[in-house]
């Protein structure tokens, strides 16, 4: 049977029935940005950031289902432009200052911020208000840098079948909370052994009394960027991860 | 025999605003590079020339947010008289370590440290008429005026202040690549 194939920026990259975009980009090593989408758990399409142009109109690469032949934009100045633009809306709706973060140097939203050349976050910053919750003896939930990738939410449901977290609201005032009817992470079952407690791309579940333990150069993204680091990001795994963290 | 002219130089202001300083720390750790950069920039305002004002500028160079009225009237005289405002470092681009206290209420913040916090005795809220007025939250400088570059970083490294300094002078776009462009 003749091997089906997707043309992505020009070049044929094979795939088979049931793959998404996304995953025949990973498999030949080509870098989509993407921060909800990952490996071990059901796409959802909801960051935005790994929007391509297929056949033409613009689809969350996560998503859409490759077809024989179809055309594919990825790496061009419009979808990188409008990438950028959301990471700048990222940016200003949380607090995300990244001198003071642990997560510094291993963070997505970072990583994807240098590999888009994000040098400023354009737009109004909302400074919003978000309290931490340090109550869990071993894990830091800091709400200030939740992009609402949902993550957790789909880890602690689908892996650990503990449902700690869930995402309430509605438009802007959507935000992370954690399933306890004090709202506390201390009074649910959550451990930092869990799933959940490894998925988060940014700095908001962060282990306690392991900050800072790497030092700068020898980060996640300090030697390479991103977009050169294709194999981890394909092969994130449970056993990879954790050894991460 | 063809007259020989002179290229006039750059000038380039530099200030501090609600910043600690670093960056200009890290402006000198171009060490040696000044020396060539002076061949091409006169200083006007300056921590380094100690000029108060800011006269007609190429450049000016903005280290800082804006945390109170005196950096607003400072922000907006380098506006005034600069083609060019580059944001340096990473509170100038997004407000950084002093706009942590945005999400407190700044009356609260000026009773905690002056007058109820641990081993303070007889503590006043300072009112002397010199000090400028704290905003109420702090600010990036881009929400207060036009600005034309950034260079993010806490401090941004003397190799990324020179390569981007350097492209603007060379008349190329300023472009910073791994592993210079960082926001820590």
């Amino acid at each position: 049977m003749k091997q089906t194939m997707i043309m992505l920026d020009g070049m044929p990259v094979p795939f088979t029935e049931g793959q998404t975009i996304m995953d025949a980009a990973m498999a030949a090593d080509v870098f989509i940005p993407h921060l909800c989408h990952h490996p071990e758990f059901k796409p959802q399409g909801s960051c935005k950031l790994c929007t391509v142009k297929a056949n033409g109109r613009y689809v969350s690469s996560c998503t859409m289902f490759a077809k024989d032949g179809m055309e594919v934009e990825n790496n061009t100045p419009d979808l990188n432009d409008k990438r950028r633009t959301l990471l700048q809306m990222l940016f200003v709706e949380g607090n995300h200052f990244c001198p003071s973060c642990e997560k510094s140097g291993n963070c997505m939203l970072q990583a994807l911020a240098y590999e888009l050349e994000m040098l400023t976050p354009h737009f109004d910053q909302f400074y919003p208000d978000r309290p931490l919750d340090a109550s869990h003896p071993d894990v830091l939930l800091d709400f200030n840098r939740c992009i609402l990738c949902e993550l957790c939410v789909r880890a602690s449901r689908d892996v650990d079948g503990k449902n700690v977290f869930a995402l309430a609201g509605r438009g802007i005032t959507k935000h992370l909370i954690v399933n306890a009817k004090s709202g506390r992470l201390a009074d649910t079952d959550f451990s930092r052994l869990d799933r959940a407690a490894h998925v988060c791309p940014v700095g908001v579940i962060l282990e306690k009394r392991q900050g800072f333990a790497v030092p700068i150069g020898k980060r996640l993204y300090d030697e390479k960027p991103i977009g050169q680091q294709m194999e981890r990001l394909a092969e994130r795994t449970t056993k990879v991860e954790d050894s991460d963290g | 025999m063809a007259e020989v002219v002179e290229k006039r130089k750059v000038r380039l202001a530099t200030t501090s605003l609600a910043g600690c300083f670093g960056c200009h720390m890290s402006f000198l750790d171009i060490d040696e590079r000044l020396f060539k950069l002076i061949e091409h920039v006169e200083f006007d305002r300056s921590p380094l020339t100690d000029i108060k004002h800011c006269g007609p500028c190429d450049i000016g160079l903005i280290e800082g947010g804006v945390c109170n009225a005196e950096n607003v009237h400072v922000l907006r005289e380098f506006r005034k008289n600069c083609k060019l405002l580059i944001a340096l470092g990473a509170c100038a681009v997004n407000g950084g370590l002093p706009a942590q206290r945005n999400h407190l209420d700044l009356g609260q913040c000026l009773q905690e440290v002056y007058l109820t916090g641990s081993g303070i005795v007889n503590g006043q809220v300072p009112n002397d008429p010199e000090l400028p007025l704290p905003l109420d939250k702090v600010r990036p400088i881009h929400e207060i005026v036009r600005i034309d570059y950034f260079i993010p970083g806490c401090p941004p490294s003397g190799d990324a202040i020179w390569k981007f300094l350097t492209d603007l002078l060379e008349g190329r776009t300023p472009r910073l690549g791994h592993p210079m462009l960082h926001f820590d």
